[in-house]
């Protein structure tokens, strides 16, 4: 038997269509209000007095609810990073991009696999040791040895002046 | 369901069952004939629903006494324990609650797979089991992040991270899930309202159990269909009720003895130190009745692959009724399986034990075995099973045994073709 579309048809689909658009347009803001809020975005950047921070130390600062390490490195530590060869690294990144000044490492202190606050200068490379799942981080925050997926995440930050750091 | 018409004695009884059948509910419920040979496995269903009830009716009062806000929600615990009257029993019963909740529904799921009781006609009962059970994990994950303790807050941080492990949109559906860029107070409320939420879709579920259950009737430790009602039936009401009760006060002994003595020995002293999200605690373990899921999850080097072998390894269960291809329901008869099923007992003991221990050396090893094995058993044993294993000889009846010694020609030679199916 032929089919063939009736005025009906076009009716019900017309009026599935609009259906679906308005239950949409419905849900969206059901979903989108979990969605960061603007007082969460407004506290989206931070800035750091990093004067007191001597070499081989590590401060950690709130942003964002999550634990930045800004590391001032020994020149031991940057030439153990720079000496790292790129086939070695499960995500190869080079530690000049990871740290402009070669001096101050500033990171996200987030280990990528789940999430928790690796351990300064701890595990096999003398980097960051996460205690949740056994990743090990080098001195340059790269991930070499566990579960962690990729490095520990570098934000956006700047240099205000010599002994100011903004995150964000 | 029943075949028989009810009608209620009294007058205003009968009016009332013509208008809302409420009546007649009743009379199923206690009439409903149930096989004589349950044993005490059996009884973990009615204890569920005590511990379900026990578990909203607490909860209810601490939610009077809880606030939801991240700079207060682990003040207002301790207020919980020490300034409201009787505030520390409510809310260690609440808290064992989920501990005692949890270990009869491994005995109800682990009754299930002994007897077979998920195969045909059971396979819906099932897997709305299976759904309950997702749904009360996640309950009780939501629930232990209230407190707003050490282990809350980094179990929170671990378990949404979870969802980071989808490729493309995992990021953005882990900062839509914590509504900020970390575990914060948004987190907490809207974890608090689902806590609320999760036992009342429990609660509909388990009517859902109960109705499905209700069609083909109960499963028992012979695993045979039988007639209902018949010599093999009793009614549910005495002869079920009061050995559910029975067990059920056994049951609440271990209970008491938990929430009196000892209330404290399934949780992590890390909880009672006030969430700090620069520091993560040396040894992070979720509670007990999620170690082997989480020594799955632990056993697998890849992130997004580990979260997949730990989903798995839940709703492989879904697909259980499918998977064992043997036609005999009790392990009773089926002398191979009845090994297979002890083996899986131990290898998920063995990874809930390795699933506390640290991910290394030889434990990051048994780990890995254990989970190779727990996929083998249902995708390789189950199915094979059915083909080759030769299963004992299953009665025709729970009362042939006992009392129809009679050789009755035609019911030996039904017997032995069964035996071959």
């Amino acid at each position: 038997m032929e089919k063939k579309t009736k005025r009906r048809d076009f009716l019900f689909t017309a009026t599935y269509a609009v259906g679906a658009v308005g239950a949409g347009a419905v849900i969206w803001p059901m979903i989108d209000q979990m969605n960061p809020d603007a007082s969460v975005k407004a506290l989206a950047s931070t800035e750091v007095d990093v004067s007191a921070v001597n070499p081989g130390k590590t401060i950690t600062v709130l942003w964002r609810g999550k634990p930045v390490f800004i590391r001032r490195r020994t020149p031991e530590e940057i030439a153990e990073a720079k000496s790292v060869k790129l086939e070695d690294l499960k995500h190869p990144e080079k530690d000049e991009d990871r740290a402009k000044n070669p001096e101050w490492l500033v990171m996200l202190g987030v280990c990528t696999h789940l999430g928790c606050v690796p351990l300064d200068q701890k595990g096999d490379y003398n980097g960051w040791f996460c205690p949740c799942h056994g990743s090990h981080y080098d001195t340059s925050g790269r991930i070499r040895k566990g579960p962690a997926p990729t490095n520990m995440e570098i934000p956006e930050y700047k240099f205000v002046d010599a002994n100011t750091i903004k995150i964000g | 369901m029943s075949e028989h018409e009810y009608t209620p004695k009294s007058k205003v009884g009968k009016w009332f069952n013509d208008r809302l059948p409420l009546l007649t509910l009743a009379n199923h419920l206690t009439d409903y004939p149930t096989p004589k040979n349950l044993n005490y496995w059996w009884t973990f269903g009615g204890i569920l629903t005590f511990c379900l009830i026990t578990q909203i009716v607490t909860g209810l009062v601490l939610a009077m006494h809880y606030i939801a806000h991240a700079d207060m929600a682990f003040q207002s615990v301790e207020h919980i324990m020490r300034d409201v009257n009787y505030g520390w029993l409510i809310r260690y019963i609440h808290a064992n609650g989920a501990s005692m909740f949890f270990l009869a529904v491994y005995i109800h799921i682990f009754r299930s797979l002994f007897y077979g009781s998920y195969k045909s006609p059971r396979e819906v009962i099932w897997i709305i089991g299976i759904i309950i059970y997702l749904l009360m994990m996640a309950a009780a994950f939501l629930g232990y992040v209230l407190p707003w303790g050490q282990m809350s807050f980094w179990g929170a941080t671990v378990i949404t991270n979870l969802f980071s492990a989808i490729p493309l949109v995992g990021e953005g559906i882990v900062t839509w899930l914590w509504g900020g860029y970390s575990v914060d107070n948004p987190t907490l409320t809207r974890f608090f309202t689902l806590h609320y939420l999760i036992p009342f879709l429990i609660l509909g579920l388990v009517v859902l159990h109960i109705w499905a259950l209700h069609v083909p009737g109960n499963n028992n430790p012979i695993g045979i269909d039988i007639k209902k009602p018949s010599k093999d039936t009793v009614p549910f009401h005495p002869y079920i009720v009061i050995k559910d009760g029975f067990a059920l006060l056994m049951f609440m002994i271990v209970f008491a003895f938990f929430v009196f003595y000892t209330p404290n020995i399934l949780g992590h002293a890390d909880n009672y130190i006030e969430a700090n999200p620069l520091v993560t605690p040396a040894h992070i373990v979720p509670e007990w009745y999620l170690l082997p899921f989480y020594a799955i999850l632990r056993s697998v080097p890849d992130k997004l692959l580990g979260v997949i072998a730990m989903l798995s390894a839940i709703l492989i269960l879904a697909a259980l009724p499918w998977l064992d291809t043997s036609k005999i329901r009790s392990a009773v008869f089926r002398p191979l399986y009845k090994q297979f099923y002890w083996i899986l007992v131990a290898d998920v003991l063995i990874l809930g034990y390795v699933g506390a221990m640290p991910a290394e050396g030889l434990y990051l090893l048994i780990a890995r075995i254990a989970t190779a094995y727990y996929f083998l058993h249902f995708l390789v044993v189950l199915p094979v099973l059915g083909f080759k294993e030769r299963t004992t000889p299953v009665p025709l009846s729970i009362t042939e045994p006992i009392l129809g010694g009679s050789p009755n020609l035609a019911t030996v030679k039904k017997k032995d073709s069964f035996k071959d199916q």
